[in-house]
């Protein structure tokens, strides 16, 4: 799908409005947009909608091997994906600058703050630490991902549960949620990024940019930061020069509003915990919205199926009975077999030399048998008879090597050796008909 | 609360006399750049779907004489690997055998589905939500469809868009793709080994199951269209 690109006059519009004061959404320069946040019935998915904008986030956890060079620490991985649904102009598979853009800004924030104590994530030194892998989907672009992305990201993290581990001496024992409590992930603080888009050479300023601003901005600032008042991560970008003021203006706006964001937050998670502690619903379908047109909820519906075996009956007798098939699966090696005849064989002045050198060789394996068994019984009913018969097998080799489909030209001379025994083979053919060349002169 | 819902739930399959489906949510139009979204929730199971067309092809994959159907799911975590490819061909032969995509020549249209959590019957939820996101942005369709989920556990009873549970604990389980029009089959895949006779049973089965999933989409679309 192609994006559409933005007209001169819409570019011309927005940047005289932004000369006067004015968003297109009626927000004053320095509003965000109402963040709301949902939780998932599973511990530590979560999805934020900054606006239009959404974002889903899912943490999960996985025991593996620690990096070398650091035995003691947990692994953590983040990957943000811009799902196809998000925007018309998002490829699946294409690495565009942006999510690059974007993936390094998550990496930074939640990663370099050190937010996460990956020392707590060891259970056995050098052996087998957590790995957290915090998987965020962006799933409508309305601006500002990187804002929701990262308030997601941590309110995916501060909602996760890991399962609990015991050591003891040697072993280590991990519990199944039924059998203890999961255990929550230590984080030491809630960075979170906040935009700012500049305009006409950094005069104008615009908090939390919608889609349409950040088509027509100059460049881009953003400032992650904890409640603390701690600048986890700032970067610039899109070419602005700024002068030290601004960029103190705006760390100083960024803070408050991530004190307004954090106790959101923490009020979000409280709320959740609450409702599972006591036993209430919880998942995405109680945050589904009562009052929309657009939404609508059924409660559980019983189906009856009481006369379901006789419909069934019925269909089966009027249905034709099924067409009788005849195919017996010739078996070359375990793993692979023919049903049905190939065209001839256009080889044909090998045939008596390999006749001859199938009948000095021999083979044994007794998987064959079991392998024969086994196929025989997945077929239906048509196919029964031939539990009795022997599948034919074709000429027993030795070699480990190629195995070539042949057309039907040797069953013939191996009828002879079937009798004696059944044994599996690995087709040689190819080889054989190398083997010749080479002999011949 | 989980455990008290499975005990009502082995209640009623027990019973032999009735399955039940969980509870159903559906909100459609949730995404703003989508020409088409929906969210559906089965349960603890929830797929949300985007759609955009008809729109325009770049270069060859374009068909001259109807429209380009492209389905892409993508799970929670991790990259898409080859259970989702299977269940991307399945989910666009049957929104093809639907969509008039004849109406809308050298155009493509373009069906995402995220999973936002799984809790059984996943197949069954997918199809459900691409159905919802194909009337939200008002494509053609000759009719609705919807997916059905049984399960045949041990002892042979069907149960009816089953949890993660019980899914493992079947013997089978099968999915049923059923049109709106004359209950006819449009997909059916199945996992595991059952007779003729339990596939018909679950057949007729999942077709009763139909007519609720069709009063629920029709509930659903009549609310949205409401002026109160």
């Amino acid at each position: 799908m192609k994006a559409t690109p933005l007209s001169n006059c819409e570019r011309r519009f927005l940047l005289r409005a932004i000369e006067e004061r004015k968003r297109l959404d009626g927000r004053q320069c320095y509003d965000y947009r109402n963040v709301r946040i949902s939780f998932g019935a599973d511990y530590g998915c979560c999805i934020v909608e900054l606006g239009k904008t959404r974002v889903l986030a899912q943490v999960s956890c996985e025991l593996v091997p620690p990096k070398p060079n650091r035995p003691t620490e947990g692994i953590l991985f983040f990957n943000l994906e811009l799902s196809p649904m998000a925007a018309p102009g998002f490829e699946p598979g294409r690495q565009s600058e942006l999510l690059v853009r974007l993936n390094r800004l998550i990496e930074r924030c939640l990663r370099n703050s050190k937010c996460i104590d990956t020392e707590s994530l060891c259970v056995v030194a050098g052996e087998k630490v957590w790995q957290i892998r915090l998987d965020l989907h962006v799933l409508n672009h309305d601006g500002n991902i990187i804002d929701a992305a990262s308030i997601a990201g941590i309110v995916a993290l501060c909602h996760f549960r890991r399962p609990d581990v015991s050591v003891q001496g040697e072993e280590v024992t991990v519990y199944a949620p039924e059998e203890r409590d999961p255990v929550p992930l230590s984080i030491h603080h809630m960075p979170i990024c906040v935009s700012f888009a500049f305009f006409q050479q950094g005069t104008y300023l615009l908090v939390d940019p919608s889609e349409r601003e950040e088509c027509v901005m100059d460049g881009l600032l953003v400032i992650a930061m904890n409640k603390h008042r701690e600048i986890c991560t700032i970067q610039s970008s899109g070419g602005v020069m700024l002068v030290k003021d601004q960029v103190l203006r705006c760390s100083k706006i960024t803070a408050v509003k991530v004190a307004e964001i954090t106790e959101l937050i923490q009020k979000a998670l409280e709320n959740d915990q609450k409702v599972r502690k006591e036993g209430g619903k919880f998942g995405f379908a109680e945050s589904i919205p009562n009052q929309k047109i657009t939404a609508f909820k059924m409660e559980s519906a019983a189906v009856d199926t009481n006369n379901v075996e006789e419909q069934a009956e019925e269909i089966i007798t009027k249905a034709d009975p099924p067409s009788e098939v005849f195919a017996k699966p010739i078996l070359h090696t375990p793993g692979t077999a023919q049903i049905g005849e190939g065209i001839e064989n256009s080889w044909g002045e090998l045939e008596e030399s390999e006749r001859e050198e199938a009948a000095e060789e021999e083979a044994e394996n007794e998987a064959a048998a079991f392998e024969c068994q086994k196929m025989e019984t997945e077929d239906t009913s048509t196919m029964g008879e031939n539990k009795k018969a022997e599948p034919i097998l074709l000429s027993d080799s030795e070699e480990e090597e190629v195995v070539v489909l042949e057309p039907q030209v040797l069953p013939k001379k191996t009828r002879a050796q079937t009798n004696l025994k059944q044994e599996n083979t690995s087709k040689k053919t190819f080889n054989k008909r190398r083997k010749k060349k080479r002999a011949a002169p | 609360m989980a455990a008290a819902e499975e005990e009502e739930e082995g209640k009623m399959a027990a019973a032999g006399g009735g399955c039940c489906l969980r509870p159903f949510s559906c909100e459609q139009g949730l995404l703003s750049r989508p020409d088409g979204s929906a969210a559906f929730l089965q349960g603890n199971t929830s797929v949300l779907a985007g759609l955009y067309g008809p729109a325009e092809v770049r270069g060859s994959k374009e068909l001259p004489d109807r429209a380009v159907l492209e389905v892409l799911l993508r799970p929670k975590v991790g990259l898409p690997g080859v259970m989702e490819r299977s269940r991307e061909q399945l989910l666009r032969q049957t929104c093809e055998a639907v969509v008039l995509g004849v109406l809308h020549p050298r155009t493509a249209i373009t069906l995402v589905l995220q999973v936002l959590s799984d809790a059984g019957s996943l197949l069954s939820c997918c199809l459900n939500a691409a159905c919802m996101g194909l009337l939200d942005a008002g494509l053609p369709l000759t009719s609705l469809f919807c997916g059905v989920t049984c399960a045949l556990d041990p002892s042979g009873a069907i149960v009816l868009d089953p949890t993660t549970r019980q899914e493992q604990e079947a013997r089978a389980v099968l999915t049923f793709a059923i049109d709106s029009a004359e209950r006819k089959v449009l997909t059916a895949t199945t996992k595991g080994s059952c007779s003729v006779e339990e596939m018909q049973q679950c057949l007729a089965a999942a077709q009763r199951a139909a007519d609720t999933i069709f009063q629920f989409y029709r509930d659903s679309v009549r609310r949205k269209y409401s002026k109160s």
